[in-house]
């Protein structure tokens, strides 16, 4: 069986698996990394959403050959340490999740977002395709929002 | 320190293992009469730590009849005129309670030397937030730090009989005074063990952060505390909950106890379960509803790689494999022919057709007076939460194990047991967190398949339902077809008739057993557990002459449920359009006709605020409008006020939503919002755009690509939520909101376009 070697969340892994398995399954039931979800398997929902060299991503919709040599962030590598994230930190402070299933997908999407638009608008936000069943979208608004805010008042991000 | 609490004096005379408790009469802001003086008795459980266990002293267990303690009537249960519905009398979630009441007793709280306070939740969490919810409860009444509080999810208990059911909006009304007496019980526990240890008179000693203090700085932790409590039968103090005024937690906002754990992905849903050796499975499935495998030719799915087995099972053809991609890959390759399911020859217009057909005539008849007729049709609505149906069955010769997110752990262990051959007592239900259940954990067709898999494969399974599978094979809010009289004279609403016609909503989830236990046989009273369910639930809140609903079943076999507010989420919503419209027809503003006819005055100030904050009635430019919904329910009332703009008829959006709620007691209210705002977005949903169709006997649909659930772009940016000052006990949030906002999007719609819509969603 063919072998991949790609960063996982900061550290190097090899994993045997064959080339076309999307990276979703050989991250859950290989390398057992749960914090993306499956949802729907074709990029629809995105409970999966995770970061390819920061950039975000559907695992379920991505062979793992393609992620030979790059670097993958799942939601377990956002955080530094017991640190959280600035986004994940607003998501605290708004309460934003309800049964949380898409909440991994919610934040590396906002992640992505602010990296790629510092300071989002509603019409930006709009955007965001990520279900969630819960109906927890104003506060996944306020939650980009006051993480905008705190970075545009303070000072620059993690590197991804 | 501001919020410890005094011990107050022992009562003279108690000497039994009991603490009897009767709550303190409600005053101010609790206006609602107290009912039955229900006595909560604690029990010390034999533990090596603290263990107590709460529940309500038998002999003054209320009867159903009228004295569950919450009559819905405005004054103790007196009838008004026009009364409509057995819901005043007795309610549904006064039928869980009183089913609740001989088992109840078994709400365990245990004290652990580490200091943790563990209540042991027999419901399911599926993000309603109760676990907060009821850890705040605990927190609040033993002094304890919220963060030493755990709240586990109980695995399956069937001594519990029907005290284990999460559904119809009754956890919270359920279980907030066992899990305050509980608290009450082991704090009482606690001061008294402190003030042995010390020598002092616990009516001097104070708790606050987990800890119990003397007047003199001593401090005792409650983890050092936990064994020496276990031992005292009888508290020196009274282990009476809190009074209102001394409630610290209670009524703050507070986030979520599980927050960190879901922000950083370490919330583990069934599929995050690493049971050892639980192999990934999914299943085959026929291309209509409860169609049949015709022949299976398995050789070249056997051989694929990472392949472990093919089994078949009633409901389709399952294959084993190392991981979930190798599954569905060999899944694919199984070659198979079906036969087709028993609706094979029905559509949507069939369906149609059959409803209007079932409908009783009306009484009154359209010529005597003036009057107002409405039809209105609802389309299937798939449950689809977040989280597919997932279940870990781990099925040996004489013992089971599985691990899902149930609703009803113990039918549904009765059931699985039933089906593997093996006693009860044999199969353990492990009840895992959901990702999300609108109604659709009540059943458990996933883990009756993981277990049927696991017992034929001999090994343990981790079984997956795919989001197709969940789409084409799970359950739906029935279609429903609904047919509104109204007669009117001299300003006034004269009659009001509702004829309802659904598709049957499988209550097979014990719910007739449940009300029969409740005293309310729908059996002995000829009814299907869906008749009584919908007797008790419905309730036209207006007096409109003599408001008369009745409801008629199609049964199809076909996969249906009880979906987030049940029936009030057709039929309230077909109520609010009708009085919309008859008001137009009267001359008169929605708002103060509806205020006007409102049995009980709750109700009026919960639409003067929405209508207040939301500015109802301001100038909207054109292709823009607002809308009302108002509905109450499970000891609680809600308006909604929206405005949408519609300017592109194609693509209507609600761009402001301004909501009201009167729930009573509010434990969380950064939870309460939480489930008010989500209800706004399944009535966004529900009303413009998402739903099934069924062709020839099949869902359409097979994706959230189709099911078009909203998304951000779909809901408004702005949701203003105004909840009123505490008003009696808890009522019910899960499922209230989403008459009511689905209600004020149709209305909102029908002023934007100047339209009357009448069958939904409306974007179909």
């Amino acid at each position: 069986m063919p072998s991949h070697t790609f960063v996982l969340n900061g550290r190097p892994v090899t994993v045997e698996a064959p080339d076309d398995m999307p990276l979703l399954w050989v991250l859950r039931d290989k390398l057992g990394v749960t914090g993306p979800k499956y949802g729907c398997g074709v990029g629809v929902c995105r409970a999966c959403t995770s970061h390819l060299d920061g950039e975000e991503f559907q695992p379920c919709t991505l062979a793992v050959r393609d992620c030979a040599g790059h670097s993958v962030t799942t939601i377990e590598g956002l955080a530094d340490g017991e640190t959280l994230h600035p986004v994940q930190q607003a998501w605290l402070e708004c309460d934003v999740a309800q049964c949380g299933f898409c909440q991994p997908g919610q934040i590396m999407t906002a992640v992505a977002l602010l990296r790629r638009t510092p300071a989002p608008t509603d019409a930006d936000i709009d955007q965001i395709h990520n279900i969630c069943r819960c109906g927890t979208y104003p506060r996944i608004r306020e939650a980009i929002k006051k993480a905008a805010a705190r970075r545009t008042a303070t000072k620059p991000w993690p590197k991804p | 320190m501001d919020n410890a609490r005094d011990a107050t004096a022992p009562e003279a005379g108690g000497g039994t293992a009991q603490d009897g408790v009767t709550p303190r009469a409600p005053g101010p802001p609790h206006r609602r009469p107290p009912a039955a003086r229900r006595r909560f008795l604690t029990y010390l459980l034999a533990a090596p730590t603290l263990t107590v266990a709460a529940g309500l002293g038998r002999d003054t267990a209320p009867s159903a009849a009228g004295a569950v303690g919450r009559p819905e009537g405005p004054s103790g249960g007196v009838r008004l005129p026009g009364v409509s519905g057995v819901p005043d009398v007795l309610s549904l979630g006064d039928a869980l309670i009183v089913a609740g009441l001989p088992t109840s007793h078994l709400l365990v709280l245990e004290i652990t030397t580490a200091g943790h306070a563990v209540l042991h939740l027999p419901r399911l969490e599926v993000g309603q937030g109760l676990t907060t919810t009821v850890a705040m409860l605990v927190a609040d009444e033993l002094d304890a730090r919220l963060t030493d509080v755990d709240v586990p999810l109980s695995d399956g208990r069937p001594d519990l009989l029907f005290n284990q059911l999460t559904a119809a909006s009754n956890s919270v009304r359920s279980l907030y005074d066992p899990v305050r007496a509980a608290a009450a019980g082991a704090r009482a526990r606690l001061v008294t063990a402190a003030a042995q240890r010390w020598g002092l008179p616990a009516a001097g000693l104070r708790t606050a952060d987990s800890a119990v203090l003397a007047p003199d700085g001593r401090r005792a932790g409650y983890g050092e505390l936990a064994t020496a409590a276990a031992v005292i039968a009888t508290p020196a103090v009274p282990a009476t909950p809190k009074p209102p005024d001394r409630l610290r937690l209670v009524g703050r906002p507070t986030g979520r106890i599980d927050a960190r754990s879901i922000v950083t992905g370490r919330a583990k849903y069934a599929g995050d379960l690493t049971v050892p050796g639980a192999v990934p499975t999914v299943v085959a499935r026929p291309p209509t509803i409860n169609g049949t495998l015709g022949s299976l030719d398995a050789a070249t799915a056997r051989t694929m790689p990472g392949v472990l087995g093919v089994v078949t099972i009633p409901t389709g053809v399952a294959v084993l494999a190392e991981t979930f991609d190798q599954a569905l890959r060999a899944r694919d390759a199984l070659r198979t022919t079906w036969n087709p399911g028993p609706l094979a020859a029905l559509s949507d217009a069939g369906i149609r057709d059959r409803l209007r057909a079932a409908h009783s005539p009306f009484l009154v008849p359209p010529l005597l007076t003036h009057h107002v007729d409405g039809e209105f049709d609802f389309a299937f609505v798939n449950h689809a939460p977040l989280e597919v149906l997932t279940a870990v069955a781990d099925v040996r010769a004489n013992r089971a194990e599985v691990w899902f997110a149930s609703q009803t752990p113990i039918i549904a262990q009765q059931t699985i047991a039933a089906e593997l051959g093996l006693p009860q007592s044999a199969v353990t239900i492990h009840v895992v967190r959901g990702g999300g259940s609108f109604g659709r954990r009540l059943f458990f067709d996933a883990a009756l398949e993981a277990a049927l898999v696991s017992k034929a494969a001999g090994r343990p399974v981790k079984l997956m339902w795919t989001r197709n599978d969940d789409m084409r094979h799970g359950r739906m809010r029935p279609a429903s077809h609904h047919r509104v009289r109204a007669t009117f004279g001299l300003g006034e609403v004269l009659s009001y008739e509702h004829r309802v016609a659904t598709v049957r909503t499988d209550f097979g989830h014990g719910l007739g057993e449940l009300l029969t236990a409740a005293g309310f046989g729908p059996s002995a009273a000829g009814l299907s557990a869906a008749q009584a369910f919908f007797l008790l639930s419905e309730r036209n809140p207006y007096d409109v002459g003599v408001p008369t609903q009745l409801l008629s079943e199609v049964p199809l076999k076909m996969h249906t449920g009880s979906w987030r507010s049940v029936y009030s989420g057709t039929v309230r919503v077909a109520d609010e359009i009708m009085m919309d419209e008859l008001a137009h027809r009267l001359g008169q503003d929605p708002i103060a006709f509806r205020q006007a006819r409102l049995r009980r005055p709750e109700g009026r100030a919960v639409l003067d605020r929405a209508a207040q904050a939301g500015r109802w009635g301001r100038p909207m430019p054109a292709g823009q409008g607002q809308g009302i919904g108002y509905h109450e329910e499970n000891g609680g009332r809600v308006a909604y006020l929206v405005e949408l703009d519609a300017a592109d008829p194609r693509q209507p959006r609600v761009t402001r939503a301004v909501i009201a709620a009167d729930l009573g007691q509010v434990i969380n209210p950064r939870g309460l919002e939480a489930q008010l705002t989500g209800a706004l977005v399944d009535g966004i949903s529900v009303i413009l755009q998402a739903g099934n169709h069924i062709d020839h006997g099949a869902v359409r649909e097979g994706s959230y690509a189709d099911f078009r659930y909203a998304r951000q772009r779909h809901t408004p940016p702005t949701v203003e939520i105004h909840l009123l000052p505490p008003n009696g006990p808890p009522g019910g949030a899960g499922e209230l909101g989403v008459p009511a906002a689905s209600a004020a999007v149709a209305n909102a719609y029908a002023r934007a376009t100047g339209t009357s819509p009448r069958s939904f969603p409306i974007d179909f």
